[in-house]
């Protein structure tokens, strides 16, 4: 019997699969396709203190074994979340990761605060690459300094373990990994999607309503590998990997750099069973290579 | 738990020119399928093309489902070249339906496809027809080739109303054209529309003024066709006000009333 539970320290998960946000709804609308006690973790869609309208049509486009979403993260907001969703969630026992997003400092204060009497809720998720209205649009995951202060805030209002989701769309994403560390983050998670954007040659005009989006998906892997290998050589604190997973293979890739734990987004889109297919194919590849625990994957990478 | 179809193996597949329709072995998806929703079907086994694409059922006999389609990209353009014998994998069937009349009775039914968007309207003919319901349906395109089932579905004993812009099959002009003149003398009790999105506008606007109720099927990118990702939206009048609303989950099918056709930003 292979051992696949995970041990992030503030948090132990029945297995190193994660549901990543922004890609599962609010965790009910896949029920009906899967099991959510079957996952390790799930974190739901990002969650503003409002609801959210999110960016105008065509929000979609594809590339190459990839795709670019411009949602703008709309949303319900955290008061009808906390009305009409969590109640549907408390059956489940798996750790449920709420995604916290703002539109300045404060707002992810406010969205922790209203939060933390949910018992059922086992860890937020800070999406600190949510545009600041105060600062011209820059998000915080662009500077370190703005990655502290963010995460400093969330941790003194917060009453539960703080992962922060780092942003690819920076030049030096280990300082960055490392203000939130050292702003009191109890993981990280990356990568976020790569900003990019696709132009129709016929119509002359870009794919996509809002001109820039994320871009996700296989195509995206090798460089989010990258990122969690680079991230996770000079962190203390856990890392949850992930970007472009697809498959079991893909994951143990990301626990051989260096994540504790995966997180499995786009893949749902195209397969609403993913995330247990994959939790399968890891027990595969620890079968077959005589693997008694997956945590002793993480940070196996052989180098010499 | 419910919705996925393991995949399926093609029994039929037919071609006219740009348009193809596949018969596929389905039958947990054709069992529970209504009129008005649609299926997502993987094009390639790989992950280029990453996403599925969505289909609107065209017909469902019990234990296959058909899917129309024209092809206009990289995904269509594989899934034309799909076999007899080959598999094609299918999740649904997603989303909500045409609603249909409650009882039988006089008023027609009037069904507007424009090109491909006749692909939806075929299986809600044959329902509402099981439904004793007097049945007209409008079927506009550019040419005589965009009509590659006007002769099947006169076969099948199906008023019908051709148009072409050419004039090569039927009246010449626009199916709006037509309709616009048809609609005072046809009295129907409500209209069912799917095609460009110009031409939706035009019958939404008729319907509104005349007024009649009248329900599209609408098309869109999208992500999962389950209603997590949030990108397949259209502006939809609400109890809250306009929202972005998700044609997959709470469409295809709108009620003319609620649609916004003018502004999508």
């Amino acid at each position: 019997m292979t051992d696949l539970t995970c041990d992030l320290g503030f948090l132990r998960l029945r297995n190193p699969v994660i549901a990543a946000s922004g890609t599962f709804g609010y965790g009910l609308e896949m029920e009906p396709y899967l099991d959510l006690e079957a996952l390790g973790a799930y974190v739901v869609k990002g969650l503003y203190l409002h609801p959210r309208r999110g960016n105008p049509p065509p929000r979609l486009a594809e590339a190459p074994s990839g795709l670019i979403n411009a949602i703008g993260l709309q949303g319900i907001g955290v008061e009808a979340f906390i009305l009409s969703v969590l109640p549907r969630l408390q059956k489940y026992r798996t750790p449920l990761i709420v995604n916290v997003c703002g539109e300045t400092e404060e707002e992810y204060a406010a969205v922790i605060e209203r939060l933390n009497p949910e018992k059922i809720i086992a860890a937020y998720e800070l999406n600190i690459s949510c545009p600041n209205v105060k600062q011209n649009g820059l998000c915080p995951a662009l500077s370190a300094e703005a990655t502290y202060r963010v995460v400093k805030l969330a941790k003194r209002v917060s009453q539960k373990p703080i992962i922060t989701k780092l942003s690819p769309n920076v030049t030096d994403i280990v300082s960055i990994a490392l203000a939130a560390e050292e702003a009191g983050s109890e993981a990280v998670s990356l990568s976020n999607t790569f900003l990019a954007m696709a132009v129709d040659p016929e119509t002359r005009r870009p794919r996509l309503a809002n001109i820039f989006g994320g871009l996700s998906g296989p195509a995206i892997k090798p460089i989010a590998l990258r990122l969690v290998f680079q991230v996770a050589q000079r962190l203390k604190i856990p890392v949850i990997g992930g970007g472009g997973i697809m498959s079991g293979r893909d994951a143990v890739e990301f626990l051989l750099v260096g994540a504790k734990a995966v997180q499995v987004g786009t893949a749902t889109l195209i397969d609403p069973q993913a995330t247990v297919r994959i939790i399968n194919e890891i027990r595969d590849y620890c079968v077959s290579h005589q693997v008694e625990r997956v945590s002793d994957l993480s940070g196996g990478l052989i180098l010499e | 738990m419910g919705l996925l179809e393991k995949p399926g193996q093609v029994v039929e597949h037919e071609t006219w020119g740009d348009y193809h329709r596949l018969t596929v072995f389905a039958p947990a998806i054709a069992s529970k399928a209504r009129p008005g929703q649609f299926v997502m079907a993987r094009v390639s086994s790989h992950y280029d093309p990453l996403l599925r694409r969505p289909f609107s059922l065209h017909d469902c006999d019990g234990e296959k489902v058909k899917i129309f389609f024209k092809v206009i990209g990289q995904g269509t353009a594989l899934l034309a070249q799909k076999k007899p014998g080959e598999e094609v994998d299918l999740l649904g069937p997603l989303g909500n339906g045409f609603s249909l009349p409650a009882a039988p009775g006089a008023a027609a039914s009037i069904l507007v496809g424009g090109g491909r968007g006749i692909a939806p309207l075929r299986f809600l003919a044959q329902k509402l027809r099981k439904l004793e319901q007097k049945v007209i349906i409008f079927y506009g395109g550019k040419t005589r080739h965009d009509l590659p089932l006007a002769q099947e579905l006169a076969a099948e004993g199906f008023e019908l109303r051709l148009t072409t812009e050419d004039g090569s099959l039927g009246f010449k002009g626009l199916v709006t054209e037509l309709l616009a003149t048809e609609l005072p003398k046809l009295k129907p009790g409500r209209l069912y529309v799917c095609g460009p999105e110009a031409m939706m506008h035009r019958i939404a606007e008729m319907s509104k003024a005349y007024p009649l109720p009248a329900e599209f099927s609408l098309e869109a990118r999208m992500g999962c066709g389950f209603g997590v990702c949030y990108g397949c939206v259209w502006p939809i009048q609400r109890t809250s006000g306009v929202e972005f609303t998700r044609i997959c989950q709470e469409g295809p099918v709108f009620s003319g009333e609620v649609i916004v056709w003018e502004k999508k930003s």
